[in-house]
């Protein structure tokens, strides 16, 4: 009888066995994302949930949408975690952190009921009572990451993302940044993709998860919309669409593809159908920290286009350079998204 | 389990011992909401409820001095399930304003991707999310004498759906372990892909614009959305039996159901899928472009139609405040727009006129407990404010559709008291005719019925619109997109079907910018609270009096019966509804509660 030589990896128990998954939709979101992961099939949830991936610990999910039990009978699994006895888990924030501290009194989120006042906890507070005993954080969608479309100029809830709450040097219990993955929503596997990663890393199978400047998953936003657009042909062409409908490269008609980072014109939406400028529809940049305001109005040519699309017969250094810079600004936040006590979003409100 | 927050005395005259639970949040519907009740133990039934909402994020306030064509892909992260429902009606909203209309094939594509979109999410959310009320680990939990009744009762359509009784239905209802449950999940994806098809992206579409679509169409297009087309409609061969055997099952089991939810027939239902022949987006003609949607819009009151007609429809919204955190705007708030482009004149309290101005504040159910405002339809023949309810979409738009009798594309047919639904022959099926007769009630299970009847009704038109498309392909009509001008100043209006309910989009343009902006989608008419005259909105209405049926005392409570009654309106808002459920212990002392005391 020959003895096994070589060991399978995942024949070793995960270091951590079972981890709960706790997942907040109530910051200023639309539920988007969760809808979004119930799509991903790269893996599917029931495969994490059902243990269909060898050598990681059991997952545990209690997100709002999904679960089977309501209202405190699913709080519990929050009130838990923050005394402690639910250990290890991973806050998985969804939707934009509003700013409770710019008005007296009321709530702009909030998630379930505070049983001795009867008023509403809020989301804010959550995040204060979960972020520090977190195993790991995740934002979820460009609300929850860099503060996505309520946190839009003008805007009366002062809104932000995550990072901008909590602080970029963050880090969890386990000592990881806030892991952001950006998208609104967010790209199906690509959550899905990002959340394996963690558990292989909880089994003890993976290293630290490789984060850019803007703590997203490098593997998944390292290269632009536009290098993965099977519209670029049209472009290296100098070939324009010049109405929408068109097959041809949409950049003259508002697409930011070849500033932003994205790889849905890679992967596409689900199994590979749709995605973006490759379907007919202008990048909007929906990933990016500056999303949405650097970007509008939508459908007006990006303001750098013109000079890269007019010098495309002398294609090269200078157009990645001139990208490079509006790349940087694209990927900065407006300066509006923070947690002071005042509003500067440009909203004058007089009711509150 | 609900949960209990204070003992409440018992009221003045009769032995109702009240008490007070919440279910906040309510899960497995998209959005936070939470429910707060007064049940009444000794009689079995929920004496009072107050629905409330946790989430403020300001659309119609960061909307104002932005470009309006943009106003698709930012109202459609309004809602994380049928966000394109929002792009769509903002596309007609702009179309209107800019004076444009949609291409012919733009508007095949279009009403493929929506009716993907009702594929889809009723899909989902009947048999993951609703489905679980009515699973075995759940039944066997709160009504353990119907399971052993289900597990005797032999399925009657076992023949198309393959289940011999109906705990085996139940069973494979079971959240992820459940056969069922997996398969539809499964096939949320197909019709997920098929909507990528025709939209880009699910959920936020990327090729809707004002003036028509960026997609473009090709005869592969076409052909790889009806080949999953197909493979849905053999699917729904065996799901709307599997529905019916179901819901019969619980009418007979617990007799008295259907006074579970139930509330005085008042459906709206804006329409759905125009129609390119007819619709060119102008005001003037919206009568009679409105009554040639492919889904008919009503209101209907008692079961009759009041009106099919878009402009008074539109003419009749008025939003309320009562229990809201907003200042009010009747005396203060500009007047956008006095008369419509008719002459009719236009209420202060119209959307067009509305002025949002969040007044955020302390919670309290006697005064102000929600974000969510009060739409009511005023019904000038009688001088009410009716607080309309949309039943969670299908049933109003199938009701509605249903009366008119305007629908006949061959694979559906309105007769004037029903809906008949063509679905042809697929590999293993034949061709099956499916018809939807208007209930005796507006209640929880009929809601939940004609949800798996108008998932069979989409693919139906689907069938119409894909051979629609693929003729202009064929024929080379293929412009998808016309172009238009963003006037000075403009005024427009958007109506359609969102999955849930009716949706409208109301846009004053001045200077080129968005002055005024409301959307209403189907929730802030269900959601809504006591409005200024303490008219109770739709969930608050529906679960006051509906009996309780389920076999637990106070002490293990879960409230299925209130679940079943709001999940059955299919809730999506980032709003909620509470319950407060007493722990029927000590009702006799008096304590200050969530609500207050409450003589």
């Amino acid at each position: 009888m020959p003895t096994q030589t070589v060991s399978r990896l995942t024949d070793r128990p995960p270091d951590v066995k079972e981890l709960h998954v706790l997942w907040i939709t109530a910051g200023l979101s639309c539920d988007g994302d969760t809808v979004s992961i119930t799509a991903a099939e790269q893996p599917s949830l029931e495969e994490v949930l059902m243990g269909a991936i060898p050598g990681l610990p059991k997952v545990h999910l209690h997100n709002p949408v999904l679960a089977t039990e309501v209202g405190e009978e699913f709080m519990t699994y929050f009130h838990l975690a923050e005394r402690g006895q639910l250990d290890p888990f991973v806050l998985v924030m969804e939707g934009s952190i509003p700013n409770e501290r710019i008005k007296d009194e009321g709530y702009w989120a909030a998630y379930g009921t505070n049983p001795d006042t009867g008023q509403p906890i809020t989301t804010c507070e959550w995040i204060d009572r979960l972020a520090p005993k977190a195993w790991g954080v995740m934002a979820v969608g460009t609300c929850a990451t860099y503060g996505g479309i309520h946190a839009m100029a003008g805007n009366p809830t002062g809104c932000m993302g995550l990072s901008d709450y909590l602080g970029k040097n963050f880090r969890s219990k386990a000592g990881l940044p806030i892991v952001n993955v950006p998208g609104c929503p967010v790209q199906p596997d690509n959550f899905m993709e990002t959340l394996l990663y963690l558990l292989y890393e909880a089994a003890g199978l993976a290293p630290i998860i490789p984060l850019d400047e803007q703590l997203r998953p490098t593997w998944l936003f390292g290269k632009t919309v536009h290098e993965g657009c099977d519209r670029a042909g049209y472009y290296e062409q100098g070939d324009f669409a010049y109405e929408y409908g068109s097959p041809k490269c949409l950049v003259r008609l508002g697409c930011w593809g070849p500033v932003v980072n994205c790889n849905v014109t890679k992967r596409g939406w689900m199994r590979g159908i749709g995605g973006c400028p490759n379907v007919g529809g202008i990048c909007i940049a929906c990933t990016m920290p500056g999303f949405p305001d650097k970007f509008m109005p939508f459908m007006d040519e990006p303001p750098g286009a013109h000079l890269s699309t007019g010098g495309i017969g002398t294609y090269g250094k200078l157009i990645r350079a001139l990208r490079s810079v509006t790349n940087s600004t694209a990927n900065k936040e407006p300066k509006w998204r923070h947690n002071g006590r005042e509003l500067t979003t440009g909203y004058q409100p007089r009711t509150y | 389990m609900a949960t209990l927050t204070e003992p409440v005395a018992k009221e003045r005259e009769q032995q109702r011992n009240l008490v007070e639970m919440h279910w906040d949040p309510i899960t497995r519907i998209v959005g936070s909401l939470g429910i707060f009740t007064k049940i009444d133990f000794s009689n079995r039934q929920v004496a009072e409820c107050y629905s409330t909402s946790s989430i403020f994020r300001g659309y119609s306030i960061f909307m104002q001095g932005k470009d309006p064509r943009d106003a698709p892909f930012i109202t459609s992260r309004i809602c994380g399930i049928c966000g394109d429902n929002h792009a769509t009606c903002a596309v007609y909203a702009q179309n209107m304003a800019f004076g444009v209309a949609t291409p012919e094939m733009g508007e095949w594509i279009l009403n493929l991707g929506e009716a993907a979109e009702y594929m889809f999410d009723h899909n989902l959310y009947q048999d993951n999310l609703v489905g679980v009320d009515f699973c075995e680990q759940m039944v066997k939990q709160t009504n353990p004498g119907v399971l052993a009744k289900a597990e005797t009762t032999a399925a009657p359509h076992s023949d198309a759906h393959g289940f011999r009784t109906i705990a085996d239905i139940m069973r494979a209802l079971n959240p992820f372990t459940g056969t069922f449950y997996r398969e539809a999940l499964q096939m949320s994806r197909l019709t997920r892909e098929m909507f990528c098809l025709m939209e880009g992206r699910h959920v936020h579409p990327s090729t809707l614009y004002p003036g028509g679509v960026g997609t473009v169409p090709t005869v592969q297009l076409f052909t790889d959305f009806l080949v999953r087309l197909t493979k849905y409609a053999e699917y729904m061969k065996k799901v709307v039996p599997l529905h019916d055997d179901l819901f019969d099952f619980i009418y007979d089991a617990m007799p008295g159901y259907e006074k579970v939810g139930q509330r005085r027939v008042l459906l709206g239902c804006w329409g759905s899928f125009n129609d390119p022949s007819v619709c060119d987006y102008k005001y003037e003609h919206m009568s009679d472009w409105g009554r040639k949607m492919y889904v008919t819009p009503s209101v209907i009151v008692d079961g009759k139609v009041v009106t099919n007609d878009l402009v008074d429809i539109n003419l009749g919204m008025r939003i309320l405040l009562g229990s809201s955190y907003y200042s009010d705007w009747e005396n203060s708030g500009q007047t956008f727009v006095k008369n419509d482009p008719l002459g009719n004149p236009v209420d202060k309290r119209h959307p067009w006129n509305q002025t949002t101005s969040p007044r955020p504040q302390k919670r309290d159910f006697h005064s102000k407990y929600t974000w969510v405002m009060s739409p009511r339809w005023y019904n000038k023949a009688t001088g009410e404010h009716l607080a309309l309810d949309t039943g969670g979409g299908p049933i109003a738009r199938l009701w509605a559709t249903a009366l008119n009798g305007l629908v006949d594309i061959g694979y559906i047919q309105s007769t004037g008291h029903s809906v008949k639904m063509h679905l042809p022959k697929t590999m293993m099926a034949p061709a099956k005719e499916f018809e939807w007769h208007i209930p005796k009630w507006s209640n929880a299970i009929e809601r939940d019925r004609a949800r798996t009847y108008f998932q069979a009704y989409a693919a139906a038109a689907a069938f119409y619109f894909v051979e629609q498309a693929l003729d202009a392909v064929r024929h080379g009509r293929t412009k998808t997109w016309q172009e238009f001008t963003v006037p000075d100043d403009a005024i427009g209006c958007g109506f359609h079907e969102a999955v849930r309910g009716v949706l409208s989009h109301h846009v004053v343009i001045r200077d080129r910018k968005i002055a005024n902006y409301h959307p209403y989608p189907p929730t802030p008419w269900n959601a809504s609270p006591r409005d200024v005259y303490g008219t109770p909105g739709p969930y608050e209405d529906a679960i006051q009096n509906t009996p309780i049926f389920e076999e637990n005392g106070p002490e293990n409570f879960k409230g299925i019966d209130i679940m079943r009654a709001v999940r059955s309106f299919d809730p999506c808002l980032p709003c909620g509804v509470h319950m407060y459920l007493g722990n029927g212990k000590v009702l006799e002392t008096r304590h200050s509660s969530v609500f207050g005391l409450h003589d």
